[in-house]
């Protein structure tokens, strides 16, 4: 395959970035979109220029790094899938390809295609766990019967790896996909509800601090999220945070 | 050479534990206050260490070079977590898991540090499920189970096939915790260059901020290396990208041993490489091999029509298919351990039965068990349990519940419907046994530098249990680590904190900085990735799933040769102090470049077979690994004089007071 590619290049977080355009030649189908990049870092490092750089690191669409926004979609054309995961069987010869970064003003680029994500990492610091300590003195894990549902629910949400995907998607640069699936992961859990009420207030809280916005259901980040998270946990969310607001 | 002690503690082994935590030196809660620890990595080990040790009260600095703890390579870990629960009612123990773990490591770890794994597996469960770890339930809402390979039980916990995820969300929750209240300082895109040592003690760490390039100094009164294991030295695994050996091989070179570099895990189940494009390979769990049966034709001549595309797997009927490993091990079948599952492929590939283009795969078959779960879900539903269409969507409905998402990783990356044709899998390289050497304590030969998970060497012998990892990761980081540096940190209660303006810390940083200037600076004509796939080539080729003395010979001339061409021909595009991916990469394939030549030398010394070292000299009639327990029963713990040529072998002797010395049979 012989494609054209039109990437946004930025030096550091200071530059103003622009789009720059190559040519590639010689793309297997069977690639992964990464793998792709790989060839084009190569010939570009072989002429002396700077590759191109992203964020990866499992290459198993587990671990949240990629983040790629492809032809106007986060992640690019396919479903359920992260852009490690993405194929180049999915594009066809000739096709021009645009490659952004995901783009937040909650997520300031670093470089290129790489930014900075660390506010997902704030907004579970300010309530994304279960108040017990690592001593290893808990209770039997089957004192308490968890209905299956309730556990395969928690699990869902709990599946979400953090990419961005639903902020870069989102018209509004809204987070709520995002942490409404770490609230409900805890929320949907007897074990989780003993503080839930403090939980939702002070995530919902950071997520305003660090500047996402609102939520406005369009639901286009359900439609992007490549682990498929529900609009349900927003829906959800939104429930626990009033309770907790009238009950504070 | 001489012998190492591991400091097991006195008497008999299901005492042993809780006769060391009741004697060892505790420290203080006052006291912890003023005593700092460094964790390098933020995996499962990592993770739940700095977690549990910030808890305890001592102030945690932790490191990790990926953007978030939580993106740490445990997060893909697939299958499960073993635990000594018996919760099946089918005759599980600890000494059961403790027997399984020795037995499946093929009578190469250390008894004691074993039967202590097991011996907190429990906890882990209770831990993880107290901290809202979503593990797979039953209807009447308690925990379910798996079976794993090498085992007669079911003890293995999972969260369908996103078990690591799950545990490492649990650890970086726990660590979020800590940090909200100021006892873990947190460094992400942080790399490791180099440990400081101040009058032998481990003493601090110089990092580089991957972001801006930054070289920076940070103290402590120990470091804990969690950085994960080695695997990346074959170029293709199924280890992340940035997993590396530097931390590990920075503290080697400072003087903390190596043990075992050449017992590395070859896992039999991964989707085959595709091409020479391939940057990594991608792991479908062992859990698979629960419901899936492994085969290839019964006749070349039908292998080669599979492989051409005139005949479908589906249509090859039963009698000419060769179900390989119920056929040579019928008490396991396909729940072998990995090391035997893999070399059993490779043996019907080499002899000309593989399946794909590159006749480098095997089936892994699920018709049989989606026949066997429709009939089930049918009668149980009281519908008609002839209709085969009706019981196929069953059985798959039921499949994709227990494999849903790695059946859809299969799909992604294949381009084929595995409920409708059965996978192609190959082996792979996936784990290392082999790490830091370390004491009962988990501490290296360097005073106050310890060692914990994968970047460790002592619990999985010379081959490791499906699910063992992640079980051994969170018992080191949750319940082992914590209590241990404990009886080390208690003399240093009254040593304050440690001053980063001291010749030691400039030496580091200077030769540190010495180093980043000769790769920026070298303006050769190689990339990184050239010398990093060549390399991967010979270690694949020559110290792959089976070894011999000619190859392990070649391999170590070829890999000083290769490690001279790096320094003479490698270019590192960009400058030093931005963010450069090309330069942490150099630096961390300039330590696999001495790594992979230790690991040869370790190869050829151990010239016995055991697990998943398979030497061909070393064989029985039947082609299995044949062991030498006279000249072999030690653990091979190399110290650094320099250049991985004149590394020099230490033994610390292997003692079985509990369990017989057995020829290991899966027969």
């Amino acid at each position: 395959m012989k494609l054209k590619l039109k990437i946004w290049r930025q030096k550091n977080s200071n530059d103003k970035g622009k789009i720059v355009s190559y040519d590639i030649e010689n793309i297997s189908p069977d690639m992964s979109f990464l793998e792709m990049m790989d060839v084009l870092n190569e010939q570009l490092t072989a002429k002396g220029i700077d590759p191109v750089a992203f964020d990866h690191d499992c290459r198993e669409g587990i671990c949240g790094s990629c983040s790629m926004f492809i032809n106007g979609e986060a992640h690019g054309p396919d479903r359920f899938v992260t852009t490690c995961q993405l194929h180049m069987r999915k594009f066809k010869d000739g096709d021009t390809i645009h490659i952004e970064p995901f783009r937040a003003n909650s997520f300031p680029v670093i470089k290129d295609l790489v930014v900075d994500r660390s506010s997902f990492d704030r907004i579970q610091h300010a309530g994304g766990y279960i108040s017990v300590n690592t001593s290893g003195n808990t209770q039997d894990a089957n004192a308490i019967p968890i209905e299956k549902n309730s556990a395969d629910k928690a699990f869902d949400a709990a599946t979400c790896i953090g990419c961005g995907a639903c902020v870069a998607t989102c018209k509004n640069s809204s987070a709520m996909l995002f942490v409404s699936a770490k609230v409900s992961q805890f929320s949907l859990l007897p074990q989780g509800k003993v503080e839930a009420n403090d939980r939702v207030l002070n995530m919902v809280k950071q997520m305003d601090e660090e500047g996402f916005g609102n939520c406005t259901n369009t639901g286009a980040c359900e439609v992007e999220c490549p682990k498929g998270i529900s609009l349900e946990n927003i829906a959800r969310m939104n429930r626990d945070f009033l309770k907790a607001k009238i009950s504070s | 050479m001489s012998k190492v002690k591991a400091k097991i503690p006195e008497g008999p082994i299901s005492k042993k534990w809780t006769n060391h935590k009741n004697n060892i030196r505790l420290v203080s809660p006052a006291n912890k206050r003023l005593i700092d620890v460094i964790v390098v990595g933020t995996g499962l080990a990592g993770g739940s260490a700095a977690a549990t040790l910030a808890e305890l009260g001592y102030n945690v600095k932790a490191f990790c070079f990926q953007d978030s703890p939580r993106r740490a390579h445990s997060i893909a870990a697939q299958g499960g977590i073993n635990a000594a629960k018996n919760y099946q009612g089918d005759g599980d123990s600890i000494h059961r898991l403790f027997y399984d773990t020795v037995k499946g490591g093929d009578y190469r770890s250390r008894e004691a540090n074993v039967y202590r794994l097991a011996e907190v597996s429990a906890n882990i469960i209770d831990q993880c499920v107290a901290q809202g770890v979503p593990f797979a339930r039953d209807y009447g809402g308690l925990l379910d189970n798996r079976s794993f390979g090498g085992v007669l039980v079911s003890r293995t916990f999972y969260a369908k096939g996103q078990t690591g995820q799950q545990l490492l969300l649990g650890a970086y929750s726990a660590m979020n915790r800590q940090i909200a209240r100021g006892k873990i300082q947190m460094f992400n895109r942080h790399e490791m260059m180099d440990l400081v040592k101040i009058d032998g003690k481990a003493r601090g760490i110089i990092t580089r901020n991957l972001i801006n390039g930054k070289i920076e100094r940070h103290s402590a009164h120990a470091v804990v290396i969690a950085s994960g294991g080695y695997g990346n030295l074959f170029y293709l695994s199924t280890n992340a990208m940035g997993s590396n050996v530097s931390a590990s091989w920075k503290i080697h070179k400072k003087g903390a041993y190596f043990a075992n570099p050449c017992f590395t895990q070859i896992h039999p189940t991964c989707i085959p490489v595709s091409g020479d494009h391939q940057s990594k390979l991608t792991l479908m769990s062992e859990s698979l091999r629960n419901d899936g049966r492994i085969w290839v034709p019964k006749s070349k001549s039908d292998s080669i029509a599979i492989r051409e595309g005139r005949l479908k797997p589906v249509d090859l009927s039963e009698d000419k298919r060769d179900y390989y490993l119920e056929r040579r091990y019928p008490a396991f079948g396909n729940l072998v351990p990995r090391d035997v599952a893999s070399r059993a492929a490779k043996e019907r590939c080499d002899s000309g039965f593989g399946i794909n283009k590159t006749g480098e795969a095997v089936f892994l078959d699920f018709a049989s068990a989606i026949i066997r779960y429709g009939k089930e879900k049918a009668h149980l539903k009281g519908l008609d349990e002839d209709n085969l269409s009706l019981v196929k969507d069953l059985g798959k409905e039921v499949i994709k519940s227990k494999y849903g998402n790695l059946f859809q990783m299969y799909e992604k990356i294949v381009d084929q419907n595995p409920y409708e044709t059965p996978m192609m899998i190959y082996p792979a390289v996936h784990y290392t046994m082999g790490g830091v050497w370390v004491d009962y304590n988990l501490m290296t030969t360097i005073p106050g530098c310890f060692a914990i998970g994968e970047a460790n060497f002592s619990d999985h012998g010379a081959n490791r249990l499906g699910a063992s990892a992640l079980m051994q990761g969170l018992a080191d980081g949750y319940f082992v680590l914590p209590y241990t540096i404990g009886d080390y940190l208690a003399d240093d209660i009254r040593t304050g904190s440690i001053s980063i303006d001291c010749k030691e810390f400039e030496e580091a940083e200077n030769a540190v900085k010495n180093k980043i200037d000769l790769l920026i600076n070298n303006k050769g004509i190689k990339s990184v990735d050239y010398f990093h796939k060549k390399l991967g080539k010979i270690i694949w080729n020559k110290c792959g799933m089976s070894r011999n003395e000619k190859e392990l010979k070649e391999a170590i001339e070829e890999i000083q040769l290769l490690r001279k061409d790096f320094y003479k021909n490698i270019s590192v595009p960009g400058s030093e102090d931005s963010f450069n991916e090309p330069l942490a990469k150099a630096v961390r394939v300039s330590d696999f470049l001495e790594l992979g030549e230790l690991f040869a030398k370790d190869a050829l010394e151990r010239s016995e077979s055991c697990g998943g070292h398979f030497r061909e000299e070393s064989q029985t009639k039947e082609g299995e690994a044949l062991r030498d327990d006279t000249n072999f029963t030690f653990v091979s713990a190399w110290e650094n004089k320099g250049e991985p040529s004149e590394a020099v072998l230490h033994k610390e002797d292997l003692i079985y007071e509990n369990i017989e010395l057995k020829t290991r049979s899966y027969k």
